[in-house]
């Protein structure tokens, strides 16, 4: 049991399933789950339907993170890559045509390759300050979406490119099936190679981790390339969820959820130490959250305070030093001076 | 503590000497040939300086072209700047416009508050100011002549008597979710406030789930989704602009629901596609909120010019659609 306790991700998981079952009091067929239209449908299907694209590009915030930096370009990345897809599909003469389609996901994709490339070289060569070094293409890359989309929203109607966001492959939201292979092959890269070691080399040490041998620019340039990557696969989905880009609202903000799913997640801000499946559990913490809000009817004019109450919770739990003060008294033995007042017994939030 | 000091005075030097070189700058591009800057006053044709908010959206799109194209054919030369959804941007466009002594400035206020310095500013200088589909938060009514947009709140209220009458004499509940715009923005305030004061005479109309879809479609489909699953009987769908409806109505679909039929919508802005959707019959109906105002804005100008007294509202003219109306509108809709 202790071990269980233990465990990084005992808390995290357990957030998560308090979250999920409070909404069993509001909407008691909460975890039912059907077939609907030839595909599964219910609350836990659109949790993590909406949350991939946030998995995704934690996931790469996570590698960028790992390596000692941070990157708050991926907002705008995801608009600019939805964006540019759209744009090109949208001038396609048959939308439905896969290779049209194919060729815009491509040219997407390059481009968010190229723009991660640009965050690296300005880090890891130039060695501007990652937070600086991002937050250029995060302000310009959102003027750049909307010069793309001439700021307006791009409409397409095209059922190939509706698949990667909105669409189903055996009854499966495909979106889920994109993230959980992104999810996978940086697992394999980073776990079962030496990569994930010496990303966490340069991450605690970068100019000890050169020494030692290690190419730590290429390292950290490779993080942001990844980041920018899995931040357009994102933009891909998010447009293509609804059918249109929109220059100015998509992944507004996300690369904060990104941060804050990462740190949920048990990654240390600090670099040096990283955990890939505690941020799908983060992402899918902030999506359950969200999806919670809607569900559970709280206001809008205080969505804001509840989310932030419960991230609180999340993070206080998250700390072993927070834990030790609280929880870690019950376990020792009482204190030598029997005057002391009694240490105060705390409530576990159910 | 001295240094800090000595920072800012810096600070302030540099800005006002880079505000300057803007001002020059600025006043070089303005005056196209011979005059100078401030032509207007010279020759006899009125020069309007406005401010916009940016481009946000295609409404927004709209909404600059319209006052482009009728300042070109009511003869008004037009200073146009772009603030990029910054008020300080527009505040510093204000003031260029004050240097450089046009007859007119409008703007469409970002946020609604931290106007007064710069519009007392202007209206110092003698600059009437006119303030079109924003308005601002200030208790001194006389720093601007007049106020032109639409009225959100009759919006609202439009929306709720379509939702009367189409449930006229039935009795059963009618079970409506709301998706509001953005949070403690002007029209997702009013455009509420408006609907709710209608139906609340009928106590079959039960709103039974309101949220923020922040006027985006992604929102819209994410936060619809949400709504079919926590209430089984939906009747109807207020959405507060049409993109969110249009994300809405994605989610009505995937949940085997026919859109405009199993469940009515209503939608507020009457954008291209928005009135697609409602030419295919997925929206029930649309009430306008019409960018187009650059006309009746040029009619103001002159008249103010002329120091002919104007109301202080003026409000857009607007109409709303049904599926019929939208199928005949849609071929000339511009935006």
């Amino acid at each position: 049991m202790a071990n269980v306790v233990r465990h990084r991700f005992f808390w995290p998981l357990l957030m998560l399933v308090v979250l999920l079952a409070s909404n069993l009091i509001f909407t008691p067929d909460f975890f039912a789950v059907d077939v609907r239209q030839g595909h599964l449908y219910g609350s836990l299907v659109d949790i993590v339907r909406f949350g991939a694209p946030l998995i995704l590009v934690s996931l790469g915030m996570t590698l960028v993170i790992a390596t000692g930096g941070i990157d708050l370009s991926v907002g705008s990345v995801v608009a600019i890559c939805g964006a540019l897809a759209c744009l090109r599909i949208s001038e396609l003469g048959d939308q439905n045509s896969v290779v049209g389609v194919l060729m815009a996901v491509g040219l997407a994709l390059g481009l968010a390759l190229l723009l991660g490339a640009w965050n690296g070289l300005l880090v890891a060569q130039v060695g501007i300050q990652p937070i600086i070094a991002t937050l250029i293409l995060m302000v310009a890359g959102r003027g750049l979406a909307q010069l793309i989309t001439d700021g307006q929203i791009i409409t397409v109607n095209s059922s190939p490119y509706k698949l990667i966001g909105g669409g189903y492959w055996l009854t499966v939201p495909f979106s889920i099936l994109v993230a959980l292979l992104v999810f996978g092959l940086a697992l394999l890269l980073t776990r079962r190679t030496a990569l994930g070691l010496l990303i966490e080399s340069v991450g605690g040490n970068a100019e000890a981790s050169r020494l030692a041998g290690i190419h730590a620019r290429r390292i950290i340039f490779t993080g942001y390339v990844f980041a920018a990557f899995c931040a357009g696969v994102a933009g891909l989905m998010i447009s293509s969820n609804v059918s249109s880009a929109d220059g100015n609202n998509a992944g507004l903000w996300i690369e904060l959820d990104a941060i804050l799913a990462v740190v949920i997640g048990g990654t240390s801000l600090a670099g040096g130490r990283f955990s890939l499946g505690g941020t799908v559990l983060g992402a899918l913490i902030i999506q359950t959250l969200t999806t919670t809000i809607y569900t559970i009817g709280i206001p809008p004019e205080t969505t804001l305070l509840f989310k932030a109450l419960v991230v609180t919770v999340v993070c206080l739990l998250q700390s072993p030093a927070f834990r030790a003060k609280v929880f870690g008294r019950r376990r020792k033995p009482p204190l030598p001076q029997p005057d002391r007042e009694q240490p105060t017994k705390v409530e576990v939030p159910a | 503590m001295f240094s800090g000091e000595g920072e800012t005075v810096l600070k302030k030097i540099s800005a006002v000497v880079l505000g300057g070189l803007m001002v020059t700058a600025m006043a070089a591009c303005g005056g196209d040939g011979g005059a100078g800057s401030g032509s207007g006053n010279d020759d006899g044709t009125i020069t309007l300086g406005f401010a916009q908010v940016g481009a946000e959206s295609g409404w927004r799109t709209a909404n600059t072209k319209s006052v482009q194209d009728s300042a070109k054919e009511a003869g008004i030369d037009l200073k146009f700047s772009d603030a990029q959804q910054k008020q300080e941007n527009q505040i510093k466009a204000i003031r260029t416009y004050i240097t450089q002594k046009v007859d007119v400035i409008a703007f469409s206020p970002v946020v609604e508050s931290g106007w007064d310095t710069v519009l007392r500013e202007a209206k110092d200088a003698k600059i009437p100011v006119i303030l079109t589909d924003r308005a601002i938060d200030s208790p001194d009514k006389t720093l601007y002549k007049t106020f032109i947009g639409s009225d959100f709140v009759l919006e609202g209220k439009k929306a709720g008597e379509w939702l009367v009458t189409e449930y006229q004499g039935k009795t059963e509940p009618v079970n409506i979710v709301e998706l509001q715009g953005t949070t403690g923005s002007a029209p997702a305030n009013d455009r509420k406030s408006g609907f709710a004061d209608v139906i609340k005479a009928d106590p079959k109309f039960k709103v039974v789930a309101s949220q923020t879809g922040e006027f985006t479609r992604a929102k819209g489909k994410e936060v619809m989704e949400a709504f079919l699953k926590a209430n089984k009987d939906i009747d109807v769908l207020y959405a507060h602009n049409d993109d969110m409806g249009l994300g809405a109505i994605e989610a009505i679909e995937g949940a085997g629901l026919k859109p405009g039929v199993d469940i009515k919508i209503i939608t507020v802005d009457a954008v291209k596609d928005g009135m697609q959707a409602l030419a295919d019959g997925k929206i029930n109906f649309i009430v306008e909120c019409s960018p187009l105002l650059g006309p009746q804005l040029m009619d103001l100008v002159k008249k103010v010019v002329a120091g002919e007294t104007v109301p202080e509202r003026v409000v857009t003219e607007e109409t709303t659609f049904n599926q019929e109306q939208a199928k005949a509108a849609l071929p000339n809709r511009q935006y």
